[in-house]
């Protein structure tokens, strides 16, 4: 019971729902109409769908923009979902061991070491993928570190190429995957795991047999949290990948700012958005279901 | 608890925290780095924050940024409260799944389709309508609200989740109005989500570069715009001073956010 009659309800979804549907929703419809159409010396850059011919009005929309991208180098959107899946099992291999740690610390640490897994979320991208720059170019820290300690002669190509990337993206969306698990990981009953070992399981058994697929939930959140985003990113390709790495974001941003073609960049959004909707809705399912 | 996991458990935190760090720490301390090689150190100084001050095109560009971020996580909270209360106490109504889905999707959506949308949805609707007469402060602002207010939402539902209903309830039994409980009662039990969803929205609007690179226009550089333009050139140390005044503002608030939140959340209990 809220005591909220309907029309009051409206009060408060109205304003929200008709933002996300003016903002959200109707963009992207725009988006793909506008990918129907061809860049034009124009302002804005692109051809009207329709005309007014001899005939009356005629369309001009074409799939030319898709076929182009069918028939051009299709590396960058596999690349980009490779990237995305090999960061979201490194940051579930980096991650878990964290989560799990902070679940099993004593009680008072447990929020002051949450807060420090989020703090780097509340700075700046921009900056975190920055450091890294000077952190791994060949006068960088790793390098000079190794060359110290005499394990190599010559600096090693540690920054734009698909590793520094791939590092980068873990760096940056390793929070996405601790705070799920940790949000499964700390619900979970304590007294499963002390039976087990009771009745003789190893550790490693226990883990496996109870810890792990109770904690499914939450691996499957920070899985879709890191994934998703990840497809998309475009400032850490940019900074840190070399000419070679291609990914979507990139390839979106370059066709926009670069090439001036909205058309076609809208294109590969509409792609983007294909190769995302299933994970979406996932996401959304498992949103869902926890109300 | 045997020892070794135990010892595997603090070498787990150790890594991660020295991973996530390790760049921010860096990047600190080169800031005080009198060399203007990047990697070299040169002893201490203080000459890029001084650099950084006399440097316009980031005092402007940090004026911009601050303008923005209030201004759209404000209207992210109003909005975000209003999403993340229906989402948590109407169970049912015409639209939920549609609706709950817009409120999750921008929160994961790559952020070059969230820019590019909107700025042909700003573009179709001033050749159509005539607004937004121009691109700038106006259009940044209501890009960050969407994707703040969305964040907002989140972290109001959740906390709704944990609500004790009791309150709320004897105060409709005893006559109040839904719109005065709400008013009175949830919005004040829920005031540490409501912190946290306006400072989350701010800083997601300070650190925002791609989708104010979409929808701004020649007149309002960003903060994040200018750095990258300044990044992509090369690295320099007047950017890890400006890097390390920015952390250093964005820690302070959220500490002081945060501690605020545990008083209350102590003296809640207290009285409880």
């Amino acid at each position: 019971m809220t005591g909220f009659g309907s029309w009051r309800r409206w009060l408060l979804i109205g304003p929200p729902f008709l933002w996300l549907v003016v903002f959200f929703l109707l963009p992207l419809g725009i988006v793909a109409v506008i990918s129907l159409a061809q860049s034009a010396d124009t302002i804005p850059p692109y051809t009207p769908l329709f005309v007014h011919g001899p005939h009356g009005f005629e369309s001009q929309a074409s799939l030319a923009n898709y076929r182009l991208i069918a028939q051009g180098d299709l590396r960058a959107y596999v690349n980009s979902l490779g990237f995305a899946a090999l960061a979201t099992v490194l940051c579930l291999l980096v991650g878990y061991p964290i989560a799990f740690a902070i679940a099993r610390a004593p009680k008072a640490w447990r929020n002051p070491l949450l807060f420090f897994v989020i703090l780097p979320f509340w700075t700046s991208l921009l900056i975190r993928v920055y450091a890294w720059i000077a952190i791994l170019q060949p006068t960088g820290l790793f390098n000079r570190a190794l060359r110290a300690l005499g394990l190599i002669d010559a600096p090693i190509l540690l920054i734009y190429n698909d590793f520094s990337v791939v590092l980068g993206l873990v760096y940056a969306y390793l929070p996405f995957m601790i705070l799920p698990l940790y949000g499964s990981l700390s619900q979970l009953d304590e007294n499963l795991v002390e039976a087990a070992a009771d009745l003789g399981a190893r550790p490693a058994r226990a883990f496996l047999e109870i810890v792990l697929p109770l904690s499914l939930p939450g691996v499957a959140a920070g899985a879709l949290l890191v994934f998703i985003p990840a497809i998309g990113e475009f400032v850490i390709p940019d900074l840190l990948g070399g000419p070679g790495t291609l990914m979507v974001g990139k390839v979106l941003w370059q066709e926009f700012f670069d090439n001036v073609d909205w058309p076609a960049a809208a294109a590969v959004a509409m792609v983007l958005v294909a190769l995302l909707t299933a994970p979406l809705l996932l996401a959304q399912r498992l949103v869902e279901r926890e109300t | 608890m045997s020892k070794r996991l135990t010892a595997f458990r603090a070498a787990a935190l150790a890594l991660g925290f020295g991973f996530l760090y390790l760049p921010i720490a860096l990047l600190v301390a080169y800031s005080f780095n009198a060399s203007r090689l990047v990697a070299v150190w040169g002893g201490w100084s203080l000459h890029w924050y001084g650099a950084l001050l006399d440097d316009d095109k980031f005092r402007d560009a940090a004026r911009n940024s601050l303008e923005i971020g209030i201004m759209a996580a404000s209207l992210a909270l109003v909005l975000g409260t209003c999403a993340g209360f229906a989402i948590a106490r109407f169970i049912r109504f015409r639209g939920r799944f549609l609706f709950s889905f817009m409120v999750m999707a921008p929160l994961v959506v790559p952020e070059v389709i969230l820019g590019l949308s909107l700025l042909l949805l700003f573009v179709a609707s001033q050749a159509w309508l005539g607004w937004p007469a121009s691109r700038g402060i106006l259009t940044v602002t209501i890009a960050h609200a969407t994707f703040g207010s969305c964040f907002v939402a989140v972290l109001v539902r959740a906390q709704l989740a944990g609500f004790d209903r009791t309150l709320e309830e004897a105060a409709l039994d005893l006559g109040a109005r839904p719109f005065g409980v709400l008013w009175r009662v949830t919005l004040p039990g829920i005031s540490p989500a409501l912190v946290s969803g306006w400072l989350l929205a701010f800083t997601l609007s300070l650190d925002d570069l791609v989708v104010a690179s979409f929808v701004s226009g020649p007149s309002a550089t960003t903060l994040p715009m200018a750095v990258y333009s300044s990044v992509r050139i090369g690295v320099t140390p007047e950017i890890n001073a400006l890097a390390t005044v920015f952390l250093g503002v964005v820690i302070l608030l959220v500490a002081l956010a945060f501690s605020l939140i545990a008083r209350q959340e102590r003296r809640r209990l207290a009285a409880g």
